[in-house]
């Protein structure tokens, strides 16, 4: 059992000594106390355990086999096979390893756009909303939040929706002039459609880029950037995540001591000058925080695939989330979609590292610093 | 702790800096008015195409007004319409708030005892304990797809109720909540209690838990919102279309290469009814809404 780990013997109750009931502090009290700690935490020790860890452990296990998902894998019988799985993923050339070459390229680009974008319009609408002599400030935090609280499956109905062909976001388009595209049919890549626009590249760049090869993709595949059928799940990602990283950002803007703006403005600062030397300072660590909440949610981007491409068109909005679900649950290839969850646990767990040991190394905790660092720069 | 509500009561409401001179603020007044219609006008065109036929849904998908409003959608939802019944709306909404319940009951209570245990009692094991839960949060929930369907099937609890349920009681996130809100209450009250004659379990009950209120909505809230809006874990605990929730239901039914492109006033009308319950519990309960989302920077 993979509880074992934490799960200690509670200590046995101390005998009561006559004449002293249990008073705050002495080793009575102390030993029933153990017994209420386990009886407290012992559900969620069994639940936790159970549904967390232990399922890591199966998976460890499962994706060493070629298990189609109907017998019992965890018995002698299973047809173990090593690190067939993931060798097939990284270093054989074959299907599995182009369509795990291609939904990484998918997602990577999906974050590269994805963060800036929620980020830096999170801190736009943060910094807008936390204006004191604002009307209707209130209101605007309910509008821009609620999209995040909402089911991703019925946000992803109304895109579906919006983005159609034929649909209203075509419409809007064709009012300014511009002919939209078919959304959730277009697979060219958003860099080549740009350059093939600009006369560049004709439609598709050939040669040396479509000849060499990286993971058994082209680099022509590899550099083409998210299709267009994508952006629309990017579109969706920053709609529905900035309300949250706003509040975020809000939170701490109101953390910032007021007296800190007045002395800035005592001295004649202007506004912009506040917002660069004041306020854009002391937001360093949130900022941090949030860019790397957003790496963590975005390498996991799986409700929106299911529901707006499945993958389709032509793989260009496959990311190794759904890669994994659809190995098992579609092609009964549990080990091959076990291998890839683990792939994926390594890159979510690095970008997890990363955000520890920065807050770790920036001292987050302590805001305050910043914050006089951000006055010494604006008396600069 | 920081200060997580952002209501503007609190600050001195006098101004800083001179006001903004009259035409900058005109023209921040309305980009400020375009951002929030980019937030509304999704929901507003979703309102207004569930009341729409499906030939107006596709030649006119923008009007915010319904030429000839139907409530046939609604009709054809909730089964009193004689359209057939090819989306079983009502199953996936008894599955959904059947699941809900049970979810949000068991998480207050589990979260606020194994909260309270972490926060103050004092026993063997406690420090591994927090580490444990707060690695349990680092781990990605779309990684645990296969593994928890592998857990699922080798219980025997795959396609069952219990499967769809007892996996989502326990949360990591929750007990964090309810610990830190926990540590931050005066150890006096309970010591007094404890002089008393109050055991722990008492004191938990009638003591420290009635002063705990905003925690406890605010799980109680974050956990409602999150099963009634779960899909992943159902998608893989659940097989057979009489476990449909709204959330697996509806992305079935939408996602269908066969259906692609029709019956959108239906579609959207379903994705309508099964936001209302968060929504209305959002704009009830906004501020604890608001506090979750910061907790979640806690972490």
């Amino acid at each position: 059992m993979s509880t074992s780990v934490t799960e200690r013997p509670a200590p046995p109750p101390l005998p009561r000594r006559p004449g002293r009931p249990g008073r705050p502090g002495s080793r009575t009290t102390r030993g029933r106390e153990g017994l209420w700690g386990w009886l407290f935490v012992s559900p969620m020790v069994l639940g936790l355990g159970l549904f967390m860890a232990l399922p890591i452990l199966m998976a460890a296990w499962v994706s060493l086999l070629n298990w189609d998902g109907q017998s019992n894998p965890f018995t002698p019988d299973a047809d173990f096979v090593g690190l067939q799985n993931y060798q097939s993923l990284l270093a054989e050339d074959g299907l599995a390893r182009s369509l795990l070459a291609t939904s990484l390229r998918n997602n990577l680009y999906y974050v590269l756009l994805t963060v800036p974008l929620q980020t830096g319009l999170a801190l736009t609408l943060a910094i807008i909303v936390n204006q004191r002599m604002l009307r209707g400030r209130s209101m605007l935090r309910t509008t821009f939040y609620f999209p995040s609280v909402t089911s991703s499956i019925a946000v992803c109905t109304v895109f579906l929706f919006l983005f159609q062909g034929s649909g209203a976001v075509n419409q809007l388009l064709s009012w300014v002039g511009v002919k939209g595209p078919n959304w959730f049919q277009d697979s060219r890549g958003v860099l080549w459609v740009l350059l093939d626009a600009l006369g560049i590249v004709d439609g598709k760049p050939g040669g040396v880029l479509a000849e060499h090869t990286m993971m058994g993709l082209p680099f022509s595949e590899w550099l083409a950037g998210p299709s267009v059928a994508m952006c629309t799940l990017i579109v969706l990602a920053v709609w529905t995540t900035s309300g949250t990283f706003m509040l975020i950002f809000l939170a701490a803007l109101q953390d910032i001591p007021r007296e800190l703006e007045e002395a800035a403005a005592l001295d004649g600062a202007g506004r912009r000058h506040i917002l660069r030397h004041v306020l854009l300072p002391a937001l360093r660590p949130v900022m941090f925080l949030v860019t790397t909440l957003g790496l963590i949610g975005t390498w996991q981007v799986f409700d929106q695939v299911y529901v707006l491409g499945q993958g389709e068109p032509a793989n260009t909005t496959l990311t190794p989330a759904f890669l994994s679900y659809s190995y098992g649950f579609d092609n009964a290839e549990f080990g091959q979609g076990a291998a890839i969850s683990f792939i994926l646990l390594g890159i979510v767990l690095l970008m997890t590292g990363v955000q520890r040991w920065f807050l770790r190394e920036r001292g987050a905790r302590n805001p305050l610093a910043k914050l006089r660092k951000g006055a010494r720069g604006a008396q600069d | 702790m920081r200060r997580t509500d952002p209501s503007p009561t609190a600050t001195d409401e006098r101004p800083v800096l001179a006001r903004v001179p009259r035409p900058a603020r005109l023209a921040g007044y309305a980009l400020l008015i375009g951002f929030a219609l980019l937030y509304a006008l999704p929901f507003l065109v979703q309102l207004s195409t569930s009341f729409k036929t499906d030939p107006e849904a596709a030649s006119n998908p923008l009007s915010l007004l319904p030429q000839a409003p139907t409530t046939a959608v609604f009709e054809q939802l909730t089964g009193s319409g004689d359209t057939g019944k090819d989306v079983p709306f009502l199953r996936w909404l008894s599955n959904s708030a059947l699941v809900t319940v049970v979810v949000t009951l068991g998480r207050v209570l589990f979260d606020s005892a194994a909260g309270y245990a972490l926060a103050r009692l004092r026993f063997r094991g406690r420090a591994v304990l927090v580490t444990f839960v707060i690695a349990v949060m680092a781990v990605p929930p779309v990684v645990l797809l296969i593994p928890k369907f592998l857990v699922l099937n080798t219980l025997g609890i795959f396609d069952t109720y219990t499967g769809m349920i007892v996996p989502l009681l326990f949360d990591a996130a929750g007990i964090f909540i309810m610990k830190q809100f926990f540590e931050s209450i005066p150890r006096e009250v309970e010591e007094a209690a404890r002089i008393d004659g109050a055991g722990v379990g008492r004191i938990f009950w009638y003591v420290v838990l009635p002063m705990s209120r905003p925690a406890l909505i605010t799980v109680t809230l974050l956990s409602f919102q999150g099963s009634w809006n779960e899909f992943t874990h159902f998608l893989v605990a659940t097989q057979s279309s009489d476990y449909e929730t709204l959330t697996t239901g509806l992305a079935r039914f939408v996602s269908g290469g066969l259906g692609a492109g029709t019956q959108y006033p239906l579609k959207l009308g379903a994705a309508l009814l099964s936001t209302i319950p968060v929504a209305v519990l959002f704009f009830c309960f906004q501020r604890y809404f608001i506090r979750g989302a910061n907790a979640g920077s806690v972490k």
